[in-house]
């Protein structure tokens, strides 16, 4: 009894590869999955490129040019379902923070012939162009989060993936919080959940990789950074990371800029 | 117990002895201990391990440890964990299912590779109000939570009445401390005088009294224990926050559209980390994962909180979008509507959702504002 496999596959546009090292770091999964679906195109990972439609395509990176723009599209078109993973996908990236400066400047500086450069002139989410069914959040993705998705998708259930904040993870773990017990800015409470509370777990704060969480209220956390004696300069850098463009980041980074 | 037991003596020597024979006795020993220079409850091995010469400040959104200029063992309040996370674990799988050609089989998970038969050390008055307050949400005749009833059933709670208060303790006000009275197996209250550093302990149960029998201990003499009354008193005195409960139920009913609920919602992160430290605090929520295969099935328990946007979401959207509505929900249920579910007050004062809130959202306070503008 020969049952199909899912096609799968894993597009990359304006990225570090980052997100797709996180699918090929999940050593111990990875024949499981190669057994399950059919790793139909994935250049990063194989030489074996078939053509769609797929059942599932993840798509790494941002939009930055007008043949990204183009080929987003065609991906579409190609897939039943489609997944963004990663700050890039999902909010532009840290390449987005070129959205609050001229692009120009930057290829006459950079480059020897910068007309060869066409570029738009801001960093977006692949959800800015086309419709996207799941966003995974992070920089990079959670491996087991990825693995989740995918068995979700593929088994036609909701994504065990919690948009609450980070600090939940925290506590579940039993870690002691680094903002009350040691005064460390920490932006895990406005913080997406998933990456199992990582940095507060080595005594850190969070840096927010995983992007704004599902009601995040960072004008109350930044009002208390600054009781904590951040100046106004810091707060706007804490918020203009990896999820910079994300629009609950940007606001905040917005009002505090000089 | 039936007839009152005498107070004993217990010389700050013998607590390791204390440890050893709770571990002779088949439990394992939990208790407060340092780790990276914070206070945890976590496996104790020797008394030694207990955080001697330390205390705590606390105020809202602060947790501090500090040298104290004695040895006391216990002369802190509360940390930020509670015994919660031993009893309703924040997170355990329920059962495992693999596929079987049509059908599948369960195979539930065993609780004996959870249940530890814990001795909790050092449990604040408040705290013990708090594991009664949890009893009764997990196995209280008519619903029982097997895992929790299986871990609740081989404890040993050994109380330490405070001797001092935190900064955003409220015991007194809520009737849960700072001594406790009963729900024991023993009760102790150090006393450091001069070079005399003792417990008096009360005795609350069988398997207390047998442990003290295997002690070496005097009985305590009138001075001794009103030396130890005092100190209790004296914590009493110092309480760093207060509640007014009288009709809390009725005015907080009456106050559900009250202007301080928008004022709060400006200031409260939906973090939920108010939730995740109390230690009445028992909502969770289910998860069901399935392997890339499908051929394996986990479902899983894990905390979960009415701050959180999925708490709320039914068919068809989520009931309780707002912020203004999840701290309302939560202030309320603790204060008021858990009065009508359960006969007790879900809160028990032991200020941890003060402390831990990250933006400094206090209960007391808001509790305050609803009260001062209550229509
Ligand atoms: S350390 Fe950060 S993420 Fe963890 S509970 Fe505290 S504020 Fe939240
Ligand atoms: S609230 Fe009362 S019982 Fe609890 S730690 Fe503070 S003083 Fe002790
Ligand atoms: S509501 Fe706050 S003070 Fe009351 S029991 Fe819970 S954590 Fe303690
Ligand atoms: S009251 Fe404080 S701890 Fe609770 S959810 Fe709001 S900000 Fe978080």
């Amino acid at each position: 009894m020969a049952i199909k496999k899912p096609k799968v596959a894993v597009f990359k546009f304006a990225s570090c590869d980052g997100c797709q090292l996180s699918i090929l770091d999940a050593e111990d999964e990875l024949l499981i999955i190669a057994n399950a679906v059919d790793i139909a195109f994935f250049p990063e990972a194989s030489r074996r490129m078939l053509k769609g439609p797929y059942d599932i395509s993840f798509v790494e990176g941002s939009i930055t040019t007008p043949h990204d723009v183009e080929y987003i599209r065609e991906v579409r078109k190609m897939s039943r379902v489609l997944v963004t993973i990663g700050a890039c996908a999902t909010a532009g990236g840290i390449q987005a923070l070129r959205n609050w400066k001229d692009i120009k400047e930057f290829t006459q500086i950079v480059y020897a012939k910068p007309e060869y450069i066409s570029a738009l002139d801001r960093s977006l989410p692949i959800s800015s162009y086309v419709h996207v069914d799941f966003e995974l959040q992070g920089c990079p993705i959670n491996k087991y989060q990825f693995i989740e998705v995918m068995s979700a998708f593929l088994h036609r259930r909701r994504p065990n993936v919690s948009s609450h904040s980070v600090c939940i993870e925290c506590k579940t773990k039993g870690n002691i919080c680094v903002l009350v017990d040691k005064g460390i800015p920490c932006l895990g409470p406005v913080t997406h959940a998933g990456c199992g509370a990582l940095c507060p777990s080595y005594q850190r704060g969070c840096y927010g990789c995983y992007g704004p969480m599902e009601s995040p209220n960072t004008q109350s956390l930044s009002k208390h950074f600054i009781r904590l004696g951040l100046t106004g300069q810091d707060v706007m850098l804490a918020f203009r990371g990896f999820n910079a463009y994300a629009e609950a980041f940007r606001k905040e980074s917005d009002a505090h800029e000089k | 117990m039936t007839s009152r037991q005498p107070t004993l003596k217990l010389k700050s020597q013998q607590l390791n002895t204390l440890i050893n024979v709770i571990k002779q006795r088949g439990y394992t020993p939990v208790g407060p201990v340092v780790r990276e220079g914070s206070l945890i409850y976590d496996r104790l091995n020797s008394a030694d391990e207990l955080p001697r010469g330390w205390t705590d400040e606390q105020d809202a959104a602060t947790f501090r440890l500090k040298r104290r200029s004695d040895n006391a063992y216990f002369g802190y309040n509360v940390g930020q964990h509670s015994w919660k996370q031993f009893l309703f674990l924040p997170k355990v799988k329920l059962f495992t299912s693999i596929k079987k050609g049509k059908t599948f089989e369960v195979i539930p998970n065993s609780p004996h590779e959870i249940v530890q038969n814990y001795a909790f050390i050092g449990v604040r008055p408040c705290d013990l109000q708090a594991i009664k307050v949890q009893d009764l949400v997990f196995n209280n005749g008519q619903f029982t939570d097997p895992l929790y009833k299986t871990i609740r059933k081989k404890n040993f709670i050994a109380v330490v009445n405070c001797t001092q208060a935190g900064g955003t303790c409220f015991c007194v006000s809520m009737s849960s401390g700072p001594r406790a009275y009963r729900g024991f197996d023993l009760a102790m209250t150090e006393v450091l005088s001069g070079d005399d550093h003792f417990f008096t302990v009360e005795v609350g149960s069988k398997s207390g009294a047998e442990v003290m029998s295997e002690i070496p201990h005097d009985i305590a003499d009138q001075t001794q224990i009103e030396t130890a009354d005092k100190l209790v008193e004296r914590a009493a005195r110092q309480m760093g926050r207060s509640m007014d409960v009288k009709d809390i139920k009725e005015i907080l009913y009456a106050n559900l559209e009250n202007k301080s609920w928008d004022d709060v919602a400006n200031r409260c992160l939906t973090c939920a980390n108010c939730v995740m430290v109390c230690p009445t605090c028992f909502c969770s929520t289910v998860e069901d994962i399935t392997d890339v295969t499908g051929e394996h099935a986990e479902r899983w328990r894990r905390w979960d909180s009415c701050f959180t946007m999925d708490f709320a979401k039914v068919f068809g959207g989520n009931f309780r979008p707002s912020s203004k509505g999840r701290y309302r929900q939560w202030m309320t249920h603790k204060l008021a509507t858990w009065i009508d579910q359960f006969g007790t007050s879900g809160c028990v004062g032991c200020g941890r959702c003060i402390t831990w809130c990250p933006v400094r959202i206090d209960i007391t306070e808001e509790m305050r504002t609803i009260r001062s503008g209550a229509r």
